[in-house]
């Protein structure tokens, strides 16, 4: 039997905002345990919640940035939970009236596009954090209680992990652009729930669904649900059945391990928090956030094609993350051959950040460094050998190209009178080849080069070269 | 000297003319509270040394006195206070002994000058209406020691109505700041929801809860209002109005005035005793040039159920961060973090809390919350509409607090519909956020007070004190005093 796979991801993101979305606390990552803290953070008897419109303003530029509906009336409503990292034992959460509803954002697998729904976006405060002891104690750290978090819940519309993949990799990429979280999975800032059910290919019943948790890469959520897709068809194709359950991932035997069987839906007994009015988001509201939502990837890609002229190969990566396409256009601002930019940028410096697994913000290189790396190769300061190393330097140390071209003195030489002096000399040397030369050997004067080029330290502009030698090779 | 028959503004001019210095002042706090409190049983904490510390300081110090100087306030046990054990009347909290915070509503009268002189009784986590589910403690009522001074604000009634503090504040979810203002024969108000801060008040029903201010008269009430009103930009749910001159409107003069007199509010679960001082009352109106016209509050009868319901729903969540985790007497000897929790929580709530937790829980499970909550939320819009149209042609409504006079301490056989009565007088105004103050209006055959409840409409305190001032200049209930055993009369 073939069977049809089935997902559906949850993705929280941490919003950077100034201060925590129900108090004056401030939102940071990495700070001291339970610094950032207020009695309001650590639900003290008395205490109330007061909204962060910065935090309203931030999960409604994401859900626009999904294409989202945005709610007019919202409000926010108490679910109810005990947990240590919970200190009021209810997180103030969004229920009936999310921000967001009905987005969807396109991906693309082996060139197939394909819309994906988002079922909602709501707002919604962060727990704390807890850290398990050996010696059978847990401490809690509370730093990230109140951190504004947007929950998005995208449609069963994924029918397979790189599906999945891709989905995420666009979500992380638009919410990058919007600029309202640093979405970095591995500080928690974004995280990721899934849920996948198979079923017999033709059928319109959803099967049996399992969540799988502690996804703690993209490449875990692939492998993961690649994982249950294999272990769920084998237990239906011998003829067993599943049982709803939250199954957890694990990075070391790359399997999903039972964590408990649902029985019931979990009654979290949600209803309007009484603490916090119910607000209205008039169109004006909208329009103000509307204008702050930046160029997102799809459209800078297309302008890439259509105004610049780039390949749509080229477009796609380039705006792969926002990082990305904030270099190459700085960039281009100056003076510089847009082709070579992008060239470059897809070239050494992307192998460069795949080699190394950094992201292009932390690189030292800079806009400017590499405009002008391409344009002392145009001009003819360096040969584009010289300029990898130059761009190496660049990359690791950030060195100021036409600084150390000169301090190295790397400079390409195309003073005739000097080269031609030194042609000469590698033709004296190099007898038998220039015979072989002229036997109609082609392959020979490649050789010569090849010499003239290591007596300059590869710093001889290389078509003066060939010139020099055929000119020097016909005086003989 | 005591602290009785005085107003705040007699005391701020003895104090200004150095007839009486604010040490003075606190010691007679003090020496009634050492004279009475063994029978009165007001207090939960006493803030004793701080407050004649703070009182030596403003005598010490010469410079202007505010709106508050030197007056002796008793604090219900549900507003925080910095660095003063904060316990909810329940042993669960008892090891609550710094809330790092001042309630606004405390930290205003601090600004003004005022003295904490110490923490008051209440029903355990403000559920109940006799202080008696306290687990501290039984208050008297000082008009007679074998009777409850109603509740859940029973400390802060009886610690005015004895003479230990000038004025105190408690807070009103359903009726807890009236009905004890009633019962021992004391001034209280329940504000409209949102003018008084809830922020440092320990919630029970936020969509219910109100602080308000307990006095002996109705100047002092409208007074200490004045300051303890206004927008707080820690609590979303507080106004943003500017307060009125409360004081101001106490002209006296009530002519023209048009009175609501509920059906249902003099039915029969009310008390002849108490029925014949409400038809006195409306009397004394009609002779003060108002008129009084019968109307129905026919959903009313609806309000208790509502009451429960939303009340008890909001109440499972605000009191479920008490699980021994970081808030609430940790209990011992448990197997496991959820093991804690439930016995922690089984050992520290009293049966009245838990009660009202198990039918919240209940209320709003998925299976019934369209039944009992969304049900009891459509009741509560009713009766908001009901007074809208009542206000849409009158001033005030006016009816008795609570259709008896106080209980005697333990007892057991309250009548189911006049317990229902009870909360038909009271909830209604909290159910739709309006602004109600008690007041006496008389005593029964056996000498307990009885209270005259004025309901005014939304913000419109200003009426609801101008009738209640006109009313107590015209009569005497309100000078009388109780006597308690052994007392240097």
């Amino acid at each position: 039997m073939k069977f049809e796979t089935v997902i559906g991801l949850e993705v929280h993101v941490e919003l950077k905002t100034q201060s925590k979305v129900f108090s004056a606390s401030p939102n940071a990552f990495g700070d001291e345990p339970n610094s950032n803290v207020s009695p309001v953070d650590l639900g003290y008897p008395g205490t109330l919640p007061v909204l962060n419109e910065e935090a309203v303003n931030f999960a409604m530029k994401a859900a626009m940035a999904l294409n989202c509906e945005i709610a007019t009336d919202t409000m926010f409503d108490r679910k109810s939970y005990y947990y240590p990292d919970n200190p009021k034992a209810y997180q103030i959460s969004q229920d009936k009236l999310p921000i967001g509803e009905n987005g969807w954002i396109d991906i693309e697998v082996d060139g197939k596009k394909k819309r994906i729904g988002i079922t909602r976006l709501h707002l919604e405060e962060d727990a704390g954090k807890l850290s398990h002891h050996p010696e059978g104690y847990s401490l809690v750290d509370y730093n990230r209680q109140g951190t504004p978090l947007i929950e998005i819940v995208s449609e069963p519309d994924l029918r397979s992990p790189e599906e999945a993949y891709a989905y995420l990799d666009k979500l992380k990429n638009i919410i990058q652009y919007t600029g309202v979280s640093d979405v970095r999975m591995e500080e928690g800032s974004l995280r990721c729930d899934a849920n996948i059910s198979l079923r017999p290919v033709g059928q319109e019943e959803f099967g049996t669904k399992i969540e799988l948790k502690n996804l703690n890469s993209f490449i875990f959520v692939r492998n993961g649900l690649a994982y249950e897709e294999k272990r769920q068809a084998e237990i239906l194709r011998a003829g067993g059945q599943l049982q709803q359950e939250t199954r957890r991932y694990d990075e070391k035997t790359k399997e999903t391990i039972l964590m408990r069987v649902k029985d019931d839906a979990d009654d979290y007994r949600l209803f309007p928090d009484p603490d916090l009015v119910p607000f209205h988001i008039d169109e004006e509201w909208k329009e103000r956030i509307r204008q702050e939502i930046p160029e997102l990837p799809d459209a800078r890609k297309k302008r890439y094609i259509e105004e610049i002229g780039l390949p749509e190969y080229d477009a796609e990566v380039l705006t792969s993350s926002k990082d990305m396409a904030d270099f190459f256009e700085e960039t281009i601002q100056l003076d510089v051959d847009v082709k070579q930019v992008s060239n470059w940028m897809m070239g050494d410096l992307s192998a460069y950040m795949n080699k190394h697994l950094k992201e292009l913000h932390e690189l030292p290189i800079t806009p400017e460094g590499l405009a002008k790396m391409i344009n002392l190769i145009e001009d003819g300061t360096i040969s584009s050998k010289i300029a990898k190393k130059v761009f190496a330097e660049m990359v690791e140390n950030g060195v100021d190209p036409e600084k150390y071209v000169k301090e190295k003195g790397l400079v390409q030489i195309s003073d005739e009178g000097q080269l031609r002096e030194i042609v000469t000399q590698v033709l004296a040397e190099n007898e038998q080849s220039v015979a072989d030369y002229k036997a109609g050997k082609g392959r020979a004067l490649g050789f010569l080069v090849g010499q003239v080029m290591k007596a300059t330290k590869g710093q001889a502009n290389p078509p003066m070269v060939n010139k020099l030698l055929k000119e020097e090779i016909d005086k003989l | 000297m005591s602290l009785f028959g005085y107003t705040i503004k007699e005391l701020e001019e003895k104090l200004r003319k150095k007839e009486l210095s604010a040490s003075e002042l606190v010691d007679m706090s003090f020496n009634r509270i050492a004279e009475v409190e063994d029978q009165v049983q007001a207090f939960i904490t006493l803030n004793e040394e701080e407050a004649r510390e703070q009182a030596k300081k403003y005598d010490e110090q010469s410079s202007d006195q505010k709106k508050l100087f030197a007056l002796p306030v008793g604090i219900k046990d549900n507003i925080v206070t910095k660095g003063l054990r904060t316990t909810s009347a329940s042993q669960f909290l008892s090891n609550f002994t710094d809330p790092l915070y001042d309630a606004t509503a405390v930290k205003k009268l601090a600004d003004e000058q005022a003295i904490t002189i110490g923490k008051l009784n209440m029903d355990e986590f403000a559920m109940g209406s006799t202080t008696e589910t306290s687990s501290y403690k039984v208050t008297r009522n000082p008009w007679n020691t074998d009777h409850v001074p109603g509740g859940s604000s029973g400390g802060s009634a009886a610690a005015v109505a004895a003479g230990e503090v000038l004025f105190s504040l408690g807070s009103d979810t359903g009726g807890s700041v009236r009905q004890p203002a009633a019962f021992s024969g004391i001034v209280g108000m329940k504000p409209t929801y949102g003018l008084v801060s809830r922020y440092g008040l320990i919630a029970f029903a936020p969509s219910l809860d109100q602080i308000g201010p307990m006095t002996q008269g109705v100047e002092d009430n409208a007074r200490v209002l004045e300051i303890i009103a206004g927008h707080d930009q820690n609590d979303s749910t507080s106004a943003n109005k500017e307060v009125p001159a409360y004081t101001e409107a106490l002209t006296g003069d009530i002519k023209g005035l048009k009175i609501a007199v509920p059906e249902e509010y003099l039915g029969d679960g009310v008390d002849p005793e108490v029925k014949e001082a409400i038809l006195n009352a409306l009397q004394m109106f009609e002779l003060l040039g108002a008129t009084v016209d019968r109307v129905s509050l026919g959903h009313a009868t609806y309000a208790p159920a509502a009451y429960y319901m939303i009340s008890s729903a909001e109440a499972s969540t605000s009191l479920a961060r008490f699980d021994g985790v970081r808030f609430g007497v940790r209990a011992e000897n448990t197997d496991n973090m959820i093991d804690m929790m439930k016995k922690s929580r089984g050992q520290g709530f009293g049966d009245e809390v838990k009660k009202r937790i198990i039918l919240g829980t209940f209320a709003l499970s998925a299976d019934n919350y369209e039944n009992y909550f969304e049900k009891a939320q459509k009741i509560r819009t009713l009766i908001k509409r009901e007074f809208k149209t009542v206000f849409d042609n009158y001033d005030v409504v006016i009816g008795p607090t609570t259709a008896t006079t106080a209980y005697k301490i333990g007892a057991t056989d309250i009548d189911p519909v006049t317990a229902n009565t009870n909360d038909m007088l009271t909830v209604p105004a909290n159910l739709a956020g309006l602004p109600a103050l008690s007041l006496p209006c008389g005593f029964s055959e056996a000498g307990l007070p009885i209270g005259l409840q004025i309901i005014g409409n939304h913000f419109d305190e200003s009426t609801v004190y101008r009738v209640a001032h006109a009313y107590e200049q015209a009569t005497n209930h309100h000078k009388k005093r109780p006597v308690l055993e052994g007392e240097n009369k």
